[in-house]
């Protein structure tokens, strides 16, 4: 900053330079502008945004431009080490290992989104209508909620997987009917805080029904702490993924997803590390950039966390 | 207190039944039945079968059944392993899991909250740093990744412990590690962040001001207060240390639970798959009900209330 008061009255009248500069401040930076550069101010954090990029990228792009196939199989090859003919080794069919990895990011990568996305959808319906219902439907509501975060989860999960076979689409519809919520509690405690605002009353006053105000008003509005949560929970359902496969419950061999990959490279540590190393490097790597983006969402959307300008 | 304790307990037993009807019900959508793999059976040798593990009564009777003879602790025999009863599966195989369980907790502990500690007390130092990129990776190094790497060096390189199996009076050792190097990372950034929160406050400012000790600020002023973000991850850690330990019970090939659960849901094992799961739900409530214990005690402000 340039001397901000040179005369060093704290009290004289604004001058006409700074009072253009403010007004052009504040017309310029919209709050996402605003959340955007809040945003990509750590390094790290534009770093993990990159990554997550670079990978969406390869992972969509890279199977086409590989001369391999995920179940392409070299069995006089068998399981080799690194080398320039495969960059990450294979494994003992002669598959390629970097190939496999990319066609398993893609099925993790899209479980995590697709159920985090049945997770958000879930979690803010039950959560706004919970919030703008009456205190007695809100109460029981959220009794119901409270109870079930008392559930061991895990047991559903796998129950659901084992009952209604291992279909693609099942698994994130799984994950999601669990993963909801905490989402549903964010966002109702959201629409409680706003309800009551002097804008919601006036849509009340000149009419406004129920749904109206539930889909104009109050959906806009909890979209902030929704955004910031559903990239919380895609680590979280990733792992979940990566968990249920592991166990023989998820996508099913020959497919590959991260879980898969990680169950074969367990079943063959000693022998041949790189099965393990590599897809775990790049589960790892992805679980980091996606809390890293998390965190930085949390810091930027969060208007109580300003005191950091 | 004792209204407290009242209804928590109503809640669980809520939950319980709760579990039991989801389960039974997502069970007896599924097709086949614990009869199905026994290809060879006559007619009349399956109808004797079923009629003798209840299967042949209509589903409520069924369900009914179950709350009955658990709720008396009169349990159903398993239908897969003849002559065990689940009781006795469970029995057998929960003190595995509690060991390694509650081994990986004391470990998360025991590294997590000194590790926090210290990156709080100086913020942005080195130490703060390293502190702080030990904790991430931990918490982005999944337990399928650490499990079978820790198995290998610890294992079968340096052949410290045995990589797999239950054998020896050391076997909890590595998977128990491999659970608390995982959970160590998020009980140290809450310990961190507990800690510098609580270090700002007026009354460590008067603490300062009246001369204590940076030892005595630290344990006596402020280490209480500082846990209980760590407490309130308690809760969740059950479930959490609950879904860890099916995975590492299948890498270090361990007797627990979570291999009965799977087994007995790929099975179709209906009375093992019910009972685990009923067990299972009352871990996690009597786990919750001692957290909340636990921060009454610990925070006045939040007291017993139901």
């Amino acid at each position: 900053m340039s001397e901000p008061n040179p005369t060093g009255d704290a009290f004289r009248p604004a001058t006409a330079d700074e009072v253009k500069l403010a007004s052009q401040h504040a017309a310029s930076e919209s709050p996402g502008e605003r959340a955007w550069r809040r945003l990509t101010r750590s390094r790290v954090t534009v770093a993990a945004m990159l990554f997550m990029v670079a990978l969406v990228g390869i992972c969509v792009l890279g199977p086409l431009l590989s001369s391999y196939d995920q179940s392409q199989q070299d069995l006089e090859l068998k399981a080799t080490g690194p080398s320039f003919s495969h960059w990450l080794g294979t494994d003992p069919l002669g598959r390629d290992l970097l190939t496999r990895i990319l066609f398993g990011g893609r099925i993790s990568l899209l479980v995590g989104i697709l159920a985090t996305g049945v997770a958000s959808v879930i979690g803010v319906a039950y959560g706004l209508i919970a919030g703008l219902s009456g205190r007695r439907m809100d109460a029981l509501m959220m009794r119901v909620v409270d109870v079930l975060y008392a559930f061991p989860f895990i047991t559903f999960v796998i129950i659901l997987v084992v009952v209604f076979g291992r279909e693609f689409w099942l698994i994130f519809v799984a994950i999601g009917a669990v993963e909801w919520l905490t989402m549903a509690r964010v966002v109702r405690g959201q629409v409680l805080a706003l309800k009551n605002l002097e804008f919601v009353l006036a849509a009340r006053a000149s009419g406004a029904g129920f749904w109206h105000i539930l889909m104009q008003h109050m959906l806009p509005n909890v979209m902030g702490p929704v955004i910031i949560y559903a990239s919380l929970t895609v680590p979280g359902v990733m792992l979940l993924e990566a968990t249920l496969s592991f166990l023989g419950l998820g996508i099913q061999p020959p497919n590959a997803s991260w879980g898969v990959l990680l169950r074969e490279g367990a079943d063959n540590m000693e022998t041949y590390p790189w099965m393990l190393i590599g897809p775990g490097l790049f589960f790892s790597a992805t679980l980091l950039a996606l809390n890293i983006i998390g965190d930085a969402l949390r810091d930027a959307l969060d208007p109580k966390s300003g005191a950091g300008e | 207190m004792l209204q407290f304790l009242i209804s928590r307990l109503f809640q669980g037993l809520i939950v319980i039944l709760a579990v039991l009807c989801i389960t039974f019900v997502l069970l007896k959508m599924a097709p086949g039945s614990p009869l199905e793999s026994e290809r060879n059976i006559p007619e009349h040798i399956r109808a004797q079968r079923m009629a003798a593990s209840g299967l042949d009564k209509p589903l409520p009777v069924q369900l009914w059944r179950y709350i009955v003879s658990f709720a008396t602790f009169d349990f159903p025999v398993s239908a897969k392993t003849p002559g065990r009863g689940v009781d006795e599966i469970i029995l057998q195989a929960f003190p595995v899991s509690a060991q390694v369980g509650l081994a990986g907790l004391i470990i998360a502990l025991g590294l997590g909250i000194p590790m926090g500690a210290l990156a709080a007390l100086r913020p942005n130092s080195f130490d703060d740093r390293a502190c702080m990129i030990v904790a991430t990776l931990g918490i982005c190094t999944p337990s399928m990744v650490l499990g079978p790497i820790i198995a290998t060096v610890l294992g079968l390189k340096l052949r410290w412990f045995n990589a797999s199996g239950w054998y020896d009076a050391d076997d909890w050792v590595l998977p128990s590690l491999t659970l608390g190097v995982i959970f160590s990372g998020y009980i140290a950034r809450l310990t961190r962040a507990g800690m510098r929160e609580t270090l700002a406050q007026d009354f460590i400012r008067t603490a300062r001001a009246k001369g204590a000790s940076e030892l005595a600020i630290v344990f006596r002023h402020s280490f209480k207060l500082a846990c209980l973000p760590v407490l309130n991850y308690l809760g969740p850690t059950a479930a959490g240390l609950m879904t860890g330990s099916i995975v590492i019970e299948m890498v270090f090939q361990l007797p627990g639970l979570g291999q009965h659960f799977v087994g007995a849901a790929v099975n179709r094992d209906y009375d093992l798959a019910m009972a685990t799961a009923a067990f299972y739900a009352v871990l996690i409530i009597s786990f919750n009900l001692l957290v909340d214990f636990l921060q009454a005690l610990l925070n006045p402000r939040i007291g017993f209330k139901s």
